[in-house]
């Protein structure tokens, strides 16, 4: 689960690398468009700009409206006031001459004279405020001149005042205002515009006015106007010529025009704002200024309004023409307003813009980003085949050297030289491992890795472990040792290389960082741990402190004595522990039955060291990539800091965990849990190639182990239970003595040891007396019993030593530590002269005679299209007596396996032509189920079949179970495979037979 | 004797520089192995087998790759006896050159495998007449009465 879990959290760079390959062509729409963003930008100004002027214009429109409309309003209100009071003017006049012609000329005499008059209108002048005064002129006809001259006194005089030439008619003026009393005696009919006044009105009987003009007195501009005076009741509609000639004179008065529409405009409000004139437009083409300048120098020129004026005259048009004073003001608020939106959306626009240009920016960052990931990434790539190209140089001139000493160890060798070229052996082979383990941290990193689900033995993959550290312990005098728990099940399914490659990281560490001490590897199952976990402990000690192992009273009872980090790991707990295990043998049994049935167990594995520990700062990140302690950590010991981190996530993927527990100056202690499958015999007919074979010779033989440290006592038991021995543990030679009985010893209830395996440090520590005093005691028993064999163990020892031990009755041999299941077996073998060749050969997996004692005479068919491979393979299996066909195809061998026959087994060659190994294997087991079905008499056919493959894969491998074969060997053969597999067959067939 | 021991040692040399140089690997040293008493021309026998098998091959590639339309299935099957037969007698250089061929085959690359069917012609005149050398030396100490070590 947690492996198919980190399988997916690592998903495979290169596949994402690709989908970036792809995605790299895509753009966002702005990233496309990128050309555009300025031209964008500028058309929205623009368009801001126009929308801008628009509202502009239309606000001042807006005002440039309302302000024609206040002129005209303005304008038209002037108008109507002097229109008013020019009327009530008129009105007056007209009065006035309705009394001229009442009291004038109805009465008789004549009841007004120029005094009354004079002072009748002086008296009433206030209701004519815009007539500088008022005169009455009588119609004089020529004939009747002389007579009114007389009654008059004066001669009638032209307007320039001299005597008037003769004419048709006259109009003297006999009454006037006061104002106007220079007028008296004047003619009006002299003057050009008066005389044209005076005929249009007595022919119309209205009131009339003049066209503008200067008047005397004042300079004023103004008009006249002209009233007719009728001396007799005019009939109703009277003609013209009627109304000449009941015409008896003529009021007249003239308007001061510019006085009266200056009074005017005084009285009004926004007199300052405006501009008036008034003009006479009787002729349209030339109309005549009445009021205002001729010339109109200032004012708004664009802006007039012209209203009509009605001053009772038809004749006559008037018409007030109104302007500003000023121009209009510049209109402020519409172009604040229309500058102010052209402003925010032009902050607007820019605002877009340059989110826009970010989003490219950011957007080619990305782009380059990505290029440069996927370039990072090529190199990654780049850098792992480099690795993967280094590594395959190494291996070959590895594979010369691992071959050379294979063929080496086919040589006659002491045990020695054979342990030495054993172990020179599996350096290599170590070596090449960790080659692919480099390799492997790729695979980690790029979440390829997968573990193999294989059974392995856990034992000799620690044994393997530990020789491969072994000499470099021994040289700085470490103890190094290895215990697993009795729990633990002898096979477990897993993957024996990552499992080896986490405890030879460990260990190595676990070396590299060790000075003194000891470095202690312990295997047992997680369940027990929690059985134990109350348990207080310490270890047992040796070489360093000697007084305290003679009064047996241990500060650290850790493996070598010295104090270890982790304090559960000591031997109160170990004990607890061991003891659990064996008082409960039976039940631990069951336990592992029970496993065996879930399919489960998980392994807890503690490596302790007593080295300089991990800095508390530093042990948070540990377990990260290329991180160490500190950096002098590299200076001093040298390595990369990849090994924890790969662990790390080897642990992860077996779905354990890992931690650890350290004291600077004291040690660490690294444990990690992980979950393997148990072996089920059923499922695979043979055992594989990771499990090592230990002979069988020592089966039964006792042993007393003297070792004054119980973990150590214990370390070397268990090496030797493996091999099948009885052990008992003292921890003094005395008490070894008193175990094996004195006189007694024949009892049947005693324990006579065939070995007595004494730890040198304890042996050491004095205790010669004892021991020599126990060899006369052997002696007189000597008769009876065989003399127990003395073996001394030892970490390191110097030729003194060795002498002294010689000389004390140990055996040559010295076994060194650490302590090898197969080294002990080696020993043991050259020790008690069981290492005869053929004995010794016997229990050697790899040896020839033993295969071909099993090989002999067996009757095997070889099936393989290939004429070279059929005749090699047949070679080699014949080479051990075996008896073999050949078949060169999958027919052929269909035939061949006809039943009956006589074939013991059958190697088949996966790829061929026509029919290949899968198919032929499968219509084999299809003729034997239905062969065993016919028969059903309690023999089964099955003849064995073994594929021949040169890919030995996983998928392979299962494919060929799927399909019925029983195993398969590689292609070209490798003689020991080959052998192994074969071996292992026969062996189980024999078993199972028997 | 001297001259035998001459011999001898020549034969071990070349045997040796063989190895050196890359022609054969471990298998052939279990071909020599496997030769005793009992069976005592094995590896001439093997070997003579498979120059048969791949002059025989070589021939059927040689004419495989000159058709206008090439069954690269076909092709791809007579490398894979070829690679098998040398991987058996440990003729590596053939067997490697054969892994490529392959892989040209597969990619179905008319110009990758001319090529590979001259480099494996070459490989193996070059290990066929070292072979052929190596059991002339043998051959030749066998008759001055000296024995082969194995």
């Amino acid at each position: 689960m947690g492996l198919s879990l980190k399988m997916q959290s690592h998903h495979p760079v290169a596949l994402r690398l690709h989908d970036q390959m792809g995605s790299k062509r895509k753009y966002t729409f702005i990233q496309a468009h990128r050309a555009w963003l300025p031209k964008f930008l500028l058309l929205w100004i623009l368009l801001m700009a126009l929308i801008g002027w628009c509202i502009y214009s239309k606000m001042n429109d807006d005002t440039k409206v309302r302000r024609k409309e206040v002129l005209g309003s303005l304008c038209d209100q002037r108008a109507r006031m002097l229109q008013d009071q020019f009327s009530v003017s008129v009105n007056h006049v007209h009065a006035l001459a309705i009394l001229v012609s009442t009291f004038h000329y109805y009465r008789y005499p004549s009841a007004i004279d120029q005094e009354t008059f004079a002072e009748y209108t002086a008296r009433t002048a206030f209701e004519r405020p815009l007539l500088s005064g008022v005169a009455y002129a009588q119609r004089v006809v020529n004939s009747e001149r002389e007579r009114f001259e007389k009654q008059h006194g004066w001669v009638i005089k032209t307007m320039e005042r001299e005597s008037s030439l003769v004419r048709d008619e006259y109009a003297p003026v006999i009454f006037a205002q006061e104002t106007l009393s220079y007028l008296e005696s004047l003619d009006m009919m002299s003057g050009e515009e008066d005389r044209e006044n005076i005929l249009r009105a007595r022919a119309t009987g209205n009131a009339v006015l003049t066209s503008p003009f200067r008047l005397l007195g004042s300079h004023h501009l103004g008009v006249v106007l002209t009233f007719p005076v009728y001396k007799s009741k005019l009939p109703k509609e009277p003609t013209a010529e009627e109304r000449i000639e009941a015409t008896a004179g003529y009021v007249g008065g003239s308007f001061d025009v510019e006085s009266l529409v200056e009074n005017l405009l005084g009285q009004l409000a926004g007199n300052q704002a405006i501009l008036v004139n008034v003009y006479d437009i009787t002729n349209y083409t030339n109309p005549l200024i009445m009021y205002g300048s001729q010339y109109e120098e200032g004012g708004d020129m664009s802006l007039a309004h012209e209203s009509k004026l009605d001053f009772g005259d038809p004749y006559r048009k008037h018409q007030m023409i109104c302007r500003y004073h000023q121009k209009a003001p510049t209109n402020w608020i519409a172009l604040t307003t229309a500058f102010l939106f052209f402003v925010i959306l032009l902050l607007v626009g820019y605002i877009l813009y340059g989110a826009g240009n970010h989003i490219v920016k950011v957007e080619d960052d990305f782009h380059e980003m990505q290029e440069l990931k996927v370039r990072a990434e090529a190199a990654d790539v780049a850098k792992s085949q480099f690795l993967a190209t280094v590594s395959h140089e190494i291996r070959t001139p590895m594979n010369g050297i691992l071959g050379m000493l294979a063929l080496l160890l086919d040589t006659e060798l002491s045990s020695t030289q054979r342990d030495y070229a054993q172990t020179a052996q599996a350096c290599g082979k170590a070596l090449i491992t960790l080659i692919n383990e480099v390799l492997d941290r790729a695979k980690i990193e790029a979440g390829k890795l997968e573990l193999e689900a294989v059974p392995f033995d856990l034992r000799s993959i620690l044994d393997d472990v530990l020789s491969l550290f072994s000499e470099k312990s021994r040289h700085k005098g470490l103890e190094l040792a290895v215990f697993v728990s009795d729990k633990v099940p002898d096979i477990v399914m897993g993957d024996p290389g990552r499992f080896r490659q986490i405890i030879t990281n460990l260990v190595g560490n676990s070396v590299k960082f060790t000075e003194q001490g000891h470095i202690f590897v312990k295997v047992h199952l997680a369940e027990n741990r929690k059985s134990i976990m109350n348990g207080h402990e310490s270890f047992l000690n040796g070489e360093s402190d000697g007084v305290f192992h003679i009064s047996g009273d241990y500060h650290f009872k850790t493996l070598s004595g010295c104090e270890a980090a982790d304090e559960r790991n000591c031997w109160d707990n170990f004990k607890h522990l061991i003891a659990v295990e064996e008082f409960c043998l039976d039940a631990s049994r069951e336990t592992a039955a029970g496993c065996e049935l879930s399919g489960q167990v998980t392994l807890r594995v503690c490596v302790e060291d007593t080295g300089i520990g991990i800095p508390f700062s530093a042990q948070d990140r540990i377990f990260m990539p290329f991180v160490q302690a500190d950096s002098s950590t590299s200076r001093n010991y040298g390595g990369t800091g990849i090994g924890l981190s790969i662990s790390k996530c080897l642990v992860e993927l077996m779905g354990g965990q890992i931690n650890f527990i350290s004291r600077p100056q004291v040690g660490s202690t690294f444990s990690f849990t992980a979950a393997c499958g148990t072996f089920k015999k059923s499922s695979v007919g043979d055992t594989k190639k990771n499990l090592e074979d230990l002979p069988s010779t020592f089966r039964g033989l006792k042993a007393i182990v003297v070792d004054g440290k119980p973990v150590r006592a214990a370390v070397t038991r268990y090496h030797l239970k493996r091999l099948g021995m009885l052990v008992k543990v003292a921890n003094s030679i005395s008490k070894a003595v008193a175990l094996c009985g004195k006189s007694g010893s024949l009892t049947s209830g005693m324990f006579q040891p065939d070995i007595i395996m004494v730890e040198k440090d304890t042996w050491i520590s004095r205790e010669d007396g004892v021991f020599n005093a126990w060899k006369p005691d052997r002696k007189e028993n000597g008769h009876m019993f065989k003399m127990p064999t003395m073996i001394l163990l030892a970490t390191n020892i110097s030729n003194t030593e060795f002498d002294k031990a010689r000389a004390t009755g140990f055996t040559d041999t010295v076994i060194m530590k650490p302590l090898r299941a197969s080294m002990v077996a080696a020993c043991l073998q050259q020790i008690l002269g069981m290492g005869k060749k053929r004995q010794l050969g016997k229990e050697m997996p790899n040896d020839s005679a033993f295969l071909h004692s099993l090989l002999y005479g067996k009757k095997i068919l070889v099936v393989d299209d290939n004429g070279v491979n059929r005749r090699v393979a047949a070679g080699a299996l014949k080479k051990f007596g075996a008896d073999v066909k050949c078949a060169e195809s999958g027919k052929a061998a269909l035939e061949m396996l006809q039943l009956p026959h006589k074939f013991d087994a059958c190697f088949m060659d996966i790829q061929m032509p026509e029919m290949d190994g899968f198919e032929a294997t499968s219509r084999i087991r299809m003729m034997e189920s239905k062969a065993n079905e016919e028969m059903n008499n309690g023999s089964e056919w099955h003849v064995p079949i073994l594929a021949m493959t040169a890919d030995v894969i996983h998928a392979t491998y299962e494919k060929c179970l799927k399909c019925g074969m029983d195993g398969y060997v590689s292609k070209p053969f490798e003689e020991e495979n080959l052998y192994q597999e074969v071996a292992k067959f026969f062996k189980s067939k024999s078993i199972s037979d028997s | 004797m001297d001259g035998i021991v001459q011999l001898q040692r020549q034969l071990v040399d070349y045997n040796a520089s063989l190895f050196h140089e890359g022609f054969l690997d471990d298998q052939f040293n279990q071909l020599q192995q496997l030769q005793d008493e009992s069976n005592p021309d094995f590896v001439v026998e093997v070997v003579t087998l498979f120059f048969e098998d791949a002059d025989r091959l070589l021939n059927e590639l040689t004419k495989a790759l000159g058709q206008p339309s090439i069954d690269f299935k076909r092709l791809d099957a007579h490398v894979h006896q070829l690679k098998g037969s040398s991987s058996s007698i440990g003729a590596q250089r053939v067997h490697r050159v054969c892994i490529s061929f392959r892989n040209s085959c597969e990619e179905q690359n008319v110009e990758g495998c001319l090529k590979n069917l001259q480099q494996v012609k070459h490989e193996y005149s070059l290990v066929k007449s070292k072979l052929e050398t190596l059991f002339r030396m043998e051959q030749q100490v066998l008759a001055a009465g000296g024995s082969v070590s194995r």
